[in-house]
């Protein structure tokens, strides 16, 4: 099976799947962001791959100088019982990438979790608001440069 | 300091989202009386601190902005400044209903990092502790949901039998609630043969009870009206949405994890999956019902098949040594002082670890860079994802059903905030 998927993704996405890794049986592919709703949307509709379970979406920070984010999907097909992870980078100096809401919607929280966190931009999402983090915190608390005890005075104590 | 224009932009953000929302539902005799309702985050229906904004025409629920962040305590990014080993008890704090699932999710997770496997009596252990948290977990699930209805003598007798459960994990891990039971490569203290006659004598009266309190409920007019056919959602809509666990399962998508990625000795254990069609708040009850069943089912067959043996696998580098052997063995205090100070170092790489809580499906995704920390350790918990599927449910109901939906759903605030 996880041929397949990877004969079918090289067929069509040649030109954008950068890498594939296999580590402890599980299947990743490292894929350009400019095609990601192109992607998710063909492995999803695929009669034969059926990927149409988003069972989670993250964001890492690799604290590299090229490349610094990654975008982490990982999808599950309810038929073949199979799962596939599907990795973009994302510059520094570049944070955007298309949100896939449109695909699958439980993408809505877990890309404004990823930017709560991140600070990456999903373009055209419907409602990128920060989802823990108060509205107005002006740092990206899972980023590698932000200390572990926080930032004093970022959260402002309320009036006694 | 924020000033008081700062401040009304703030809530401004969050009203816009609800009021700017096109939630394509109109009513046509519209009473003209919109308002905007808070609920939370202190409210005891909203099960923990989950704050929802309401918007209102009259009685019925237009649309709906839950907010999330009063519990957060930022669990990824502790768990990235502490080694393997210490984020195990931090797993507790995230599903306070059933710690030991937690506990036992995370340690699978890092095995399959670090390539090593659970002997087979830890093994059945660890899904003796699974599916005693999960009877627990749905108790309070059923009890809440009774009681945000008004039924409250199911909540105490939900109760009683949660009670006797925890006496159990109380003399199998010392704790009753912050457990950190389960290590790396096995677990903390053997499974005694007081656990297993005391276990025994709770299967034995389980099956009465929960009929005794199924009576309560199924032949309860007021119960069954006030739950039947309230936040249907369809399996596809489930499924786009991600709900997993009983949720998922009540919409008639048969999606296990137990079943569908198998972990631990699942394959060999005999039960079945429980599926409903409805979709309803009612259907998301007897799934639950039914499962305890089932849980039930795995408890008697774990006790017969547990293997002798040791709890925890030979691997000195990854697995602490007993207390015993560190004070009076030379190698074992080393690998003790390395393995607490410098942690497991798994080879560089990053999995995906799921296991089906009695939320859902609970998944670590870690990132190794072959050091003593996870370099990223993301929490993919279900309530999150069950939360988020809260506004279309219960758009178009009274603002009663609201806590109704919410019990049905149940969420946990600890492992949606993080």
């Amino acid at each position: 099976m996880t041929e397949l998927t990877e004969k079918k993704l090289k067929e069509k996405f040649s030109d954008f799947i950068t890498e594939v890794i296999y580590f402890r049986n599980e299947q990743t592919f490292i894929v350009n962001k400019s095609q990601i709703l192109n992607i998710l949307t063909f492995l999803r509709d695929d009669p034969e791959l059926l990927f149409n379970f988003l069972i989670d979406l993250c964001g890492v920070d690799r604290a590299k100088r090229n490349d610094r984010f990654e975008v982490v999907y990982r999808l599950f097909s309810l038929k073949n019982k199979q799962s596939l992870r599907i990795k973009c980078r994302i510059d520094e100096n570049d944070l955007n990438i298309d949100s896939v809401t449109g695909v699958f919607g439980t993408a809505d929280w877990h890309e404004r979790e990823t930017y709560d966190m991140f600070g990456i931009n999903f373009i055209n999402h419907p409602d990128l608001r920060r989802l823990y983090m108060p509205e107005d915190y002006q740092y990206y608390p899972l980023r590698k440069d932000f200390p572990l005890l926080g930032i004093p005075g970022s959260i402002p104590l309320p009036k006694k | 300091m924020k000033t008081t224009s700062e401040q009304q932009t703030q809530k401004s953000k969050i009203l816009e989202s609800l009021l700017l929302k096109n939630t394509g539902f109109y009513i046509d005799d519209a009473l003209e009386s919109g308002m905007v309702l808070n609920i939370g985050p202190q409210h005891p229906a909203t099960h923990g601190v989950l704050r929802l904004l309401v918007q209102l025409d009259g009685e019925t629920v237009i649309g709906c902005v839950p907010e999330l962040g009063y519990l957060h305590r930022g669990y990824e990014k502790i768990a990235e400044n502490s080694t393997y080993h210490e984020f195990i008890t931090h797993t507790d704090r995230l599903d306070y209903l059933a710690p030991l699932s937690n506990n036992t999710a995370f340690t699978l997770a890092v095995e399959k990092l670090a390539g090593i496997e659970c002997t087979p009596r830890a093994k059945y252990i660890r899904m003796l502790i699974s599916e005693m948290a999960r009877i627990a977990s749905h108790m309070v699930a059923i009890g809440t949901m009774a009681m945000d209805v008004g039924a409250l003598t199911v909540l105490l007798w939900a109760f009683r039998e949660r009670e006797k459960l925890q006496d159990i994990m109380d003399v199998l891990t010392g704790a009753r609630f912050t457990t950190s039971y389960t290590r790396i490569g096995g677990v903390a203290n053997d499974w005694t043969s007081q656990c297993s006659s005391m276990l025994k004598k709770f299967l034995e009266e389980f099956d009465h009870n929960l009929d005794e309190m199924e009576k309560l409920l199924n032949t309860n007019k007021i119960f069954i009206q006030r739950t039947e056919n309230l936040g249907v959602i369809s399996a596809e809509k489930a499924i786009d949405m991600g709900l997993t666990g009983p949720n998922l399962r009540a919409s008639g998508v048969e999606y296990d994890v137990r079943r569908a990625i198998p972990y631990l000795d699942y394959d060999n254990i005999d039960f079945n999956i429980i599926t409903y069609k409805e979709g309803d708040a009612l259907a998301r009850y007897f799934v639950r019902c039914d499962e305890m069943r089932e849980s039930a089912k795995i408890l008697k067959q774990c006790l017969d098949k547990i293997p002798q043996g040791p709890i925890n696998t030979h691997d000195p580098k990854k697995v602490l040594p007993r207390k015993a052997d560190v004070y009076t063995k030379m190698e074992d205090l080393i690998n003790d002082f390395m393995i607490i100070n410098f942690g497991i170092n798994p080879p560089v790489g990053e999995i995906y670890s799921s296991v089906e809580n009695p939320k859902g499906e609970l998944g670590f995704y870690l990132v190794s860079d072959g050091s003593g920390h996870p370099w990223r350790c993301k929490i993919r918990s279900p309530s999150m994802v069950t939360i988020q599927s809260l506004p279309l449910l219960i758009q178009g109901h009274m603002v009663s059903d609201i806590v109704a939906v919410i019990g049905s759903i149940d969420p946990v605030m600890g492992e949606a905030d993080k």
